[in-house]
C-alpha cells in the first residue's frame, strides 16, 4: 500500500496520521508539501491531516483548499484513490468541494477538546467496513469549527445514500443531524472531525480508531 | 482603485459569534438588541481597470464560501 500525507503550513496532526498509516499498513507514507503540483506515482491513500493550516485565516481550510497540491488531490480522488481528511483535513475537503457542506464555528463558540461518543452511520465503505452500523465508539475531537452545515436537500441526500459515516452520540458542536463524518458519492473520500489516528494503540487508552485504517488497508490489499 | 467586499452569513445560518456578541451587549446593559450577525469586511487595493466580474470571481473562488455566506461588492472612490 502506498500512501501520502499532505503537509500545510500549520498542520500539526500530519505526523500522527503518518504514524497511524505506517502502524496499520506497515509502510511509511510520503509526506507531501502543499506547494507540490503533483503527487507521488501510484498512491492508494492520501491523508489530509488536522491542524490549523494557514492559521485558519479567512475560514478554516480555505487557504489550504486553494494550494497547488489540492488540485492534484482532487484529481486523485476523481480517479478513485482513497482520501481521508481529519479535522482541519475535513474542513479543507469541504472548501475544496470534494465533500458537500461547510464546517462552521461550534454552536457553543467554545473550542471542544475531549473524547466523544460516536455512532457508526454506515459500514458500507472501505473506511467503515470493520465497524458495525449503529456501533458506538469513542474518539477524541479537538476543534473550534466542527459545526457541520448543509442545506436540507443535501442532508437528506447524505442520509438517504448512506453517506453519513459517523454521527455524534452526544451534543458536541451543533452539527446538523449530529454529523461527525461524511463520504463522497463514490465512497472513496471521507471527511471527519474526530481524530481516529489518536486512538489506534493500547497506549492511547483505547483503539477505537484503528479499525478505520485496517478497513482501508484491507480494501487496498484486495484491489492490488 | 479600491473595492470593499462584505461577507455575511446567509439568513438562517446560525451565527454563534453574533449570538455571543448579543449576549455580551446584554451583559453590559444594552437591552433591546434583538439579534447580532457578525461578518467580514475585506478591502482590496486593485489594479486600475479590474472588472466587477473579476472581483466577483475572487469572491466566489476564495473570499466567500457560498455554501454558507453571501457577499456584496462595493467600489470605493
Amino acid at each position: 500500500m502506498k500512501s501520502a500525507v499532505i503537509v500545510f503550513p500549520g498542520s500539526n496532526c500530519d505526523r500522527d496520521l503518518a504514524v497511524a498509516f505506517e502502524a496499520v499498513s506497515g509502510s511509511k507514507p510520503e509526506m507531501v508539501w502543499h506547494r507540490e503540483t503533483e503527487l507521488p506515482e501510484g498512491l492508494d491513500l492520501i491523508g489530509v491531516p488536522g491542524g490549523f493550516s494557514y492559521g485558519d485565516y479567512l475560514r478554516s481550510g480555505a487557504m489550504a483548499a486553494r494550494s497547488p497540491v489540492m488540485q492534484a488531490v482532487a484529481q486523485a480522488a476523481a480517479q478513485g484513490r482513497f482520501v481521508l481528511g481529519i479535522c482541519n483535513g475535513f474542513q479543507v475537503l469541504t472548501e475544496t468541494g470534494l465533500l458537500p457542506g461547510a464546517l462552521m464555528r461550534n454552536a457553543g463558540t467554545h473550542f471542544v477538546c475531549r473524547d466523544v461518543a460516536l455512532t457508526v452511520g454506515s459500514s458500507q465503505s472501505a473506511f467503515t467496513s470493520r465497524y458495525e452500523a449503529g456501533e458506538r465508539i469513542t474518539v477524541p475531537v479537538a476543534h473550534h469549527d466542527g459545526n457541520y452545515f448543509a442545506d436540507a436537500a443535501t442532508l437528506d441526500r447524505l442520509e438517504g445514500e448512506g453517506r453519513v459515516a459517523f454521527r455524534y452520540a452526544e451534543q458536541v458542536n451543533g452539527s446538523a443531524r449530529d454529523i461527525a463524518g461524511i463520504l463522497n458519492d463514490a465512497g472513496n473520500v471521507l471527511g471527519m472531525m474526530p481524530h481516529p489516528e489518536r486512538v489506534i494503540e493500547k497506549a492511547h487508552g483505547r483503539t477505537d480508531g484503528r479499525r478505520l485504517f485496517e478497513g482501508l488497508v484491507e480494501e487496498m490489499m484486495a484491489r492490488a | 482603485m479600491k473595492a470593499r467586499v462584505f461577507v455575511t452569513l446567509k439568513t438562517g445560518v446560525l451565527d454563534p459569534q453574533g449570538k455571543a456578541i448579543q449576549h455580551a451587549l446584554a451583559g453590559l446593559g444594552f437591552d433591546g438588541v434583538n439579534d447580532v450577525r457578525a461578518g467580514k469586511l475585506i478591502e482590496l487595493d486593485l489594479a486600475d481597470g479590474t472588472s466587477e466580474a473579476d472581483i466577483e470571481a475572487m469572491c466566489k473562488k476564495l473570499l466567500a464560501n457560498t455554501v454558507i455566506e453571501n457577499f456584496r461588492i462595493e467600489a470605493v472612490g
